[in-house]
C-alpha cells in the first residue's frame, strides 16, 4: 500500500502492512519539541493575557490606592470637585442588587432545575431547557432596554405604587415610584442569572447517584420527598452555582446601568436609585478628568475584578466537589 | 416461634403515605413546574417586544443606510451592523488561534505545574467582567496608539471569547479517542502531525461550535466597547479607527430622547438578537450531526 | 498551519483586512471628535452638511464634556467639546496648549413633567437651589405656590433628576446655582461632575430629557433643544432684573450679548446671571478644545477649515435649533485664534 507520509518517501512511498518504525517517527524530533513549544507559547499567552490585566488595572489604581488606603471602601463621599473618594455606595449596591437578584432567582431556578432534572418527560424537559438556553444567550444591552421601556413603565405605575401604599411604612418600600433602581436591576439580574442556576443545578442533580432517589421511593418516600432526599445531597453543588450566579450578577454593566437609576447616595428603599461598581464605571470612566479620579474609578474595577475572582474560585471549588471533579460539569457556566 | 406481629391497636397506615404527605408531595412538584413556567415568562415578554416594537423599524433601509443627525427620521445602522461583524471577526481571529493552541496543549501535554497554572488562569479569565477588560484594554492599546480602534475593540472581545475556546478545545481534544493516535503513531507519523492532522480535525467540529458560542456572546458585549472601538456616526471599516457596533448604537439611541432613535433602537436589539439565535441554533443542529463516539 | 475553522469568518477576516487598503486610496480627511451633548442637535446638523459640501468626516461621538476633557488630555481624539470651559489649573495639566473656541450659545432649561400643570410654571433662584440641595422636596412647597399664583400645583413629591456623566451642562447649571445660592456654592460648588444631595442621575442631557419625559413628577436641567426635541413643559426663571424670563433664542442670546465684552477679553467668562433685563440667567456658550499646535498638519488644516466654517457659515443653522449665535466680537477673537494655530511651528493658515 502507498504512504502519503513524506517519511515515507525514502522507501518510494511503499510501506509493508505490517507496522515498521520509520525515521519520522521518533516521538521526540525536533518538530516535536518545535511544535509543542509552539503550542506551550500559545499557551502561555493565556497567562500573559490574565497577568497584562491585572497589573494594568493594578499600575491604574495605585495613585488611588495611595491617596485613600482603606478610607475607600467605607467612605460614602463621591466627589469629583473635592478630589475625594470613597467607593462604599458602589460596594453596596453591587452586593445590594445581586443579592436581590439571587433571592428572586434562586427559587425560579431550583424549582426549574428540579422540574428538568426529576419531574419533566423528556420532550417537555428538551424544550423548558431549550428556552433556559435562549434566555442564556440573550445580550445584556437587550435586557437593558427592556428594562427601561418595559419593566420601568410596569413597575412605576402598578407594582411600586401598590408596594407603597401597602409596604411603605417599611423604609425597604418607601419613596418615590421612578421605575428605575434597585428593585428594577434586582429584577433584570435576577432574569439573566436564572438560567447560570438552572442549567448548573440540573446538571448536579443529575449526577446524584440514582441509588438516592430510588432507595428513598423503596422506602415509601414520596416523589417531593425523593427529590427533596436528592436535593439535600446536592446540597454543595448546588450552592456552587448559587455563588456561581453570584459571580456572574456582580459584573453585570449594561443592563444595570441601564436601569438602576445610577446615583451614589445609599438609601434602604428597594424603590430607590442606586449605583454598582460596573455601573460607576461604565458612566464615568471615559471623562473622569483628574488622575485621582481615573485612577478611583480603576481602583473599583480592582476591587470587582477581585471580588468577582473570590467568589467564581469558591462556586468551581464546591461544583467540583460535589461532581466529583467532572470538569465538564464546572465549565457548564 | 413465629415472627413478632404488628401491635394490632396501632396498625400500619394502609393505601400509602398520609394526606399531608401528599398534598406537600403535589404542592411541591406544582411549586417546581410552576418555576419552569415562570421562566418561560420573561423570555416570551421580551421576545413579544423585541417584534412588536422593533418590526415595525426593520425595513431595508435600516440594513443599508448611515445613521442620520439627531432629530432627522430615517437612517439605519448599516455601519454598526458591518462594525460588529468586523470586531467579532477580530476577537475570532484572535482568539482562535491562541485559545485552540492552548487548548491543545493543555490535552496533549498537560499534566505538569504549567498547565495547571494556565488552566487556572483561563478560569480567572472566564470571571473577569467584560468592563474590567475594557478597562485594561484602554490602557493597553488605547492610550499607546493615540485613538480609539476597532483594533482595540477586537482585541477586547478576543480576550473574552478566549477562555471558552481553551476550555472547550481542552475538552473535544481529550475526547478524541485514543485509537486515532495510535493508529496514525503506528502508521509512522510524528507526534506532531498526530496533533495536528488527525486530532484537529476530527475535534474541529467541536471547537467550531465552541467558536461560535464565545462569537454570539462576543457579538452582544457593549461594556468593553465603550472604552476601546469608541463608536462612529460614519461607515468605516478601518481598523485603526473609531469603528460602529451594534450594542453601543443601540446603547445609545436607547437613551436619547428622539422617538425614531428609540425605534431604532428596538430594531437593533432585534437584529442583535437574531444573529445571536441563529449562531446559536446552529451550533446545536451542527451538534446533533455529530455523531456520537 | 491552522486548518479555517469557518471559511466565512475567514473570507470576512480577510476583507474587512483588505477594505482600509481599498479605502486608503480615495483619501479625504476624517477627524474624531468627542465630548458634550450640550451642543449635538446643532453639531451633528454642522458635520452632516460639512461632510456634503467638502467630502471631510468628522465623526463625533456624544460622550459628554467631562469626557471630551478626558480625551483630549489622553490625545485619543483630534478636538474635544466642552461648555465646561478649563480653568487656568486644568489648563496646566493638558500636556501641551489648548486653545478654547466657542461655536454656539444655549440655554440649560429647567424641564418638569407635571401633567395636569396647564400654563407654564414660574421659578425663583430659592426654587431652583432649594429644588437640588433637597430641601423642597413637593410640588406644592409655599415657595413654590408663592411664585405661581394661581395655579393649582399638586401635592406629588418632586424627583430631581441630574447628569450621572461628567457634565458642560451641570457646569453652566452648578456655576449658576453657585452664583445664586450661598448654601450651594459653599456645600457642593460648581463642576461638571459634584456630589448632589439629592436626585437620581441620567446619562447625557438625552438620558436626563428621557427620565423627565417618562416621570411624572420629574424636573431636570437640559440644554433648549432637548426640551424642545422631547416636546417637554420649560419653567421661566426669574433673572437678575427680576424678570421671569423663559428660555428662548431672543434671552439666550441677550445672555450671550450682554456678556460680549468680557468675553472679547476671556471667552471663558461664565455668562449666567446676566445683567441684562431680558437675558435668560442659566445660559452659557460651547467650545471646541483644540490643541494650539497640531501634531498632525493635515488634520489641523483641516480642523482649522472647519472651525473658520462653523464660526461663520455655521452660524446660520443657530436659529432653528435655538442656539444663539455668536457675537462678532468672539467671533474675531476665534478667528485670531485660529491664526495662532501652527503645525510643527509653522502656522496653519485657514483661508478666508
Amino acid at each position: 500500500m502507498t504512504s502519503s507520509f513524506p517519511a515515507d518517501r525514502a522507501s518510494g512511498g511503499v510501506v509493508a502492512t505490517g507496522l515498521p518504525v520509520r525515521h519520522g517517527a521518533r516521538l521526540r524530533g525536533s518538530a516535536d519539541l518545535a511544535y509543542r513549544r509552539l503550542l506551550g507559547g500559545l499557551a502561555a499567552l493565556v497567562f500573559v493575557v490574565v497577568a497584562l490585566i491585572v497589573t494594568e488595572v493594578g499600575r491604574g489604581a495605585l495613585p488611588a490606592i495611595r491617596a485613600f488606603g482603606f478610607r475607600f471602601l467605607v467612605s460614602t463621599q463621591w466627589d469629583p470637585v473635592a478630589d475625594q473618594y470613597g467607593a462604599l455606595p458602589y460596594l453596596l449596591g453591587t452586593l445590594a442588587s445581586s443579592g436581590l437578584a439571587l433571592l428572586m432567582a434562586l427559587p425560579v431556578g431550583l424549582g426549574t432545575a428540579i422540574f428538568l432534572a426529576e419531574i419533566a418527560s423528556p420532550r417537555i424537559g428538551t424544550v423548558v431547557a431549550f428556552v433556559v438556553e435562549l434566555l442564556a444567550s440573550i445580550p445584556s444591552i437587550v435586557f437593558g432596554i427592556w428594562g427601561v421601556f418595559f419593566l420601568a413603565p410596569v413597575l412605576r405605575t402598578m407594582v411600586e405604587p401598590w408596594l407603597i401604599r401597602h409596604l411603605g411604612f417599611l423604609p425597604l418600600f418607601s419613596g418615590f415610584p421612578f421605575g428605575l433602581g434597585m428593585l428594577n436591576a434586582g429584577i433584570v439580574l435576577a432574569i439573566m442569572i436564572v438560567p447560570t442556576i438552572v442549567s448548573i443545578s440540573r446538571e448536579v442533580l443529575l449526577s446524584m447517584p440514582r441509588t438516592l432517589r430510588e432507595a428513598a421511593l423503596a422506602l415509601g418516600s414520596t416523589q417531593a420527598e425523593a427529590i427533596a432526599v436528592t436535593v439535600d445531597a446536592a446540597r454543595p453543588g448546588i450552592l456552587g452555582a448559587v455563588i456561581l450566579a453570584l459571580g456572574r450578577a456582580l459584573g453585570e454593566t449594561m443592563a444595570v446601568t441601564m436601569v438602576i437609576g445610577n446615583t451614589n447616595r445609599i438609601s434602604l428603599s428597594l424603590l430607590a436609585p442606586g449605583a454598582t461598581m460596573a455601573s460607576v464605571i461604565a458612566n464615568e470612566f471615559t471623562e473622569a478628568t483628574g488622575r485621582l479620579y481615573l485612577s478611583a474609578l480603576i481602583e473599583v474595577a480592582l476591587i470587582l475584578f477581585a471580588l468577582t475572582i473570590v467568589v467564581n474560585a469558591a462556586a468551581r471549588l464546591l461544583v467540583l466537589w460535589t461532581t466529583g471533579g467532572r470538569r465538564d460539569v464546572a465549565e457548564a457556566a | 416461634m413465629s415472627p413478632k406481629r404488628p401491635d394490632v391497636r396501632r396498625p400500619l397506615p394502609a393505601g400509602g403515605p398520609s394526606v399531608l404527605r401528599r398534598i406537600t408531595n403535589h404542592a411541591t412538584i406544582a411549586l417546581c413546574v410552576g418555576a419552569a413556567l415562570v421562566v418561560l415568562v420573561p423570555l416570551g415578554l421580551i421576545v413579544w417586544h423585541l417584534l412588536s416594537h422593533g418590526l415595525r423599524g426593520l425595513d431595508l433601509g435600516f440594513f443599508i443606510h448611515l445613521p442620520k443627525p439627531v432629530g432627522e427620521p430615517g437612517g439605519g445602522m448599516a455601519n454598526a451592523i458591518i462594525g460588529t461583524l468586523i470586531l467579532v471577526g477580530l476577537g475570532t481571529l484572535t482568539a482562535v488561534p491562541v485559545g485552540v493552541g492552548a487548548g491543545v496543549y493543555l490535552a496533549e501535554f498537560g499534566t505538569g505545574r504549567f498547565a495547571t497554572l494556565v488552566r487556572y488562569t483561563a478560569d480567572v479569565l472566564a470571571g473577569v467582567p467584560s468592563i474590567v477588560v475594557g478597562v485594561a484594554v484602554y490602557g493597553l492599546v488605547v492610550i499607546p496608539m493615540g485613538h480609539f480602534s476597532a483594533i482595540a475593540g477586537g482585541l477586547a472581545l478576543g480576550i473574552l471569547m478566549l477562555p471558552t475556546i481553551v476550555r472547550s478545545t481542552e475538552e473535544v481534544v481529550r475526547l478524541v479517542p485514543q485509537s486515532y493516535r495510535q493508529a496514525a503513531l503506528a502508521l509512522g507519523a510524528p507526534q506532531w502531525r498526530v496533533t495536528q492532522q488527525v486530532v484537529l480535525p476530527a475535534a474541529s467540529a467541536g471547537i467550531a461550535t465552541a467558536t461560535l458560542l464565545a462569537l454570539a456572546r462576543a457579538a452582544g458585549e457593549t461594556a468593553p466597547l465603550l472604552f476601546t472601538a469608541l463608536g462612529n456616526r460614519f461607515w468605516s471599516v478601518a481598523l485603526d479607527q473609531p469603528i460602529a457596533s451594534l450594542p453601543v448604537m443601540i446603547f445609545d439611541y436607547a437613551r436619547a430622547p428622539y422617538e425614531d432613535w428609540n425605534r431604532q433602537a428596538w430594531s437593533g436589539a432585534l437584529v442583535l438578537l437574531l444573529i445571536v439565535t441563529v449562531v446559536s441554533l446552529m451550533v446545536r443542529l451542527t451538534l446533533r450531526r455529530i455523531p456520537q463516539n | 498551519m491552522k486548518i479555517p475553522r469557518n471559511p466565512m469568518m475567514a473570507a470576512i477576516a480577510l476583507a474587512s483586512l483588505a477594505l482600509p487598503l481599498a479605502g486608503g486610496a480615495a483619501h479625504a480627511q476624517k477627524l474624531t471628535g468627542a465630548g458634550a451633548t450640550f451642543p449635538y442637535p446643532i453639531y451633528s446638523k454642522w458635520f452632516d452638511q460639512y461632510k456634503e459640501k467638502t467630502g471631510i468626516e468628522i465623526n463625533y461621538q456624544s460622550i459628554g464634556s467631562g469626557a471630551g476633557i478626558q480625551q483630549v488630555k489622553a490625545g485619543t481624539v483630534d478636538f474635544g467639546a466642552s461648555d465646561a470651559a478649563l480653568s487656568n489649573d486644568a489648563l496646566k495639566q493638558m500636556p501641551r496648549k489648548v486653545v478654547h473656541f466657542p461655536t454656539v450659545g444655549g440655554a440649560v432649561v429647567i424641564a418638569y413633567n407635571l401633567p395636569g400643570v396647564k400654563t407654564a410654571l414660574k421659578v425663583t433662584p430659592e426654587i431652583v437651589s432649594g429644588i437640588y440641595l433637597g430641601t423642597i422636596s413637593n410640588w406644592n412647597d409655599k415657595l413654590i405656590v408663592a411664585a405661581n399664583p394661581g395655579v393649582e400645583l399638586p401635592a406629588a413629591p418632586i424627583l430631581a433628576v441630574h447628569r450621572s456623566d461628567g457634565s458642560g451642562t451641570t457646569n453652566i447649571f452648578t456655576t449658576y446655582l453657585s452664583a445664586v445660592s450661598t448654601p450651594w456654592r459653599e456645600m457642593v460648588g460648581a463642576n461638571t461632575s459634584v456630589s448632589w444631595p439629592s436626585g437620581v442621575g441620567g446619562k447625557g442631557n438625552d438620558g436626563v430629557a428621557g427620565v423627565i419625559r417618562q416621570t411624572p413628577g420629574a424636573v431636570g436641567y437640559v440644554e433648549l433643544a432637548y426640551a424642545r426635541q422631547n416636546k417637554l413643559d420649560v419653567a421661566s426663571v426669574r433673572n437678575k432684573s427680576g424678570k421671569f424670563v423663559m428660555p428662548t433664542l431672543a434671552s439666550t442670546t441677550a445672555a450671550v450679548e450682554s456678556a460680549a465684552p468680557q468675553l472679547a477679553k476671556d471667552v471663558r467668562t461664565p455668562i449666567v446671571n446676566g445683567a441684562a433685563p431680558d437675558a435668560y440667567p442659566i445660559a452659557g456658550l460651547t467650545f471646541l478644545l483644540v490643541y494650539q499646535d497640531q501634531k498632525n498638519s493635515a488634520k489641523g488644516k483641516a480642523l482649522a477649515t472647519f472651525i473658520d466654517w462653523a464660526i461663520h457659515d455655521g452660524q446660520q443653522y443657530a436659529d432653528s435649533l435655538d442656539y444663539a449665535k455668536l457675537p462678532s466680537g468672539v467671533v474675531k477673537v476665534n478667528e485670531a485664534a485660529l491664526k495662532n494655530l501652527t503645525s510643527d511651528g509653522k502656522p496653519l493658515a485657514a483661508s478666508r
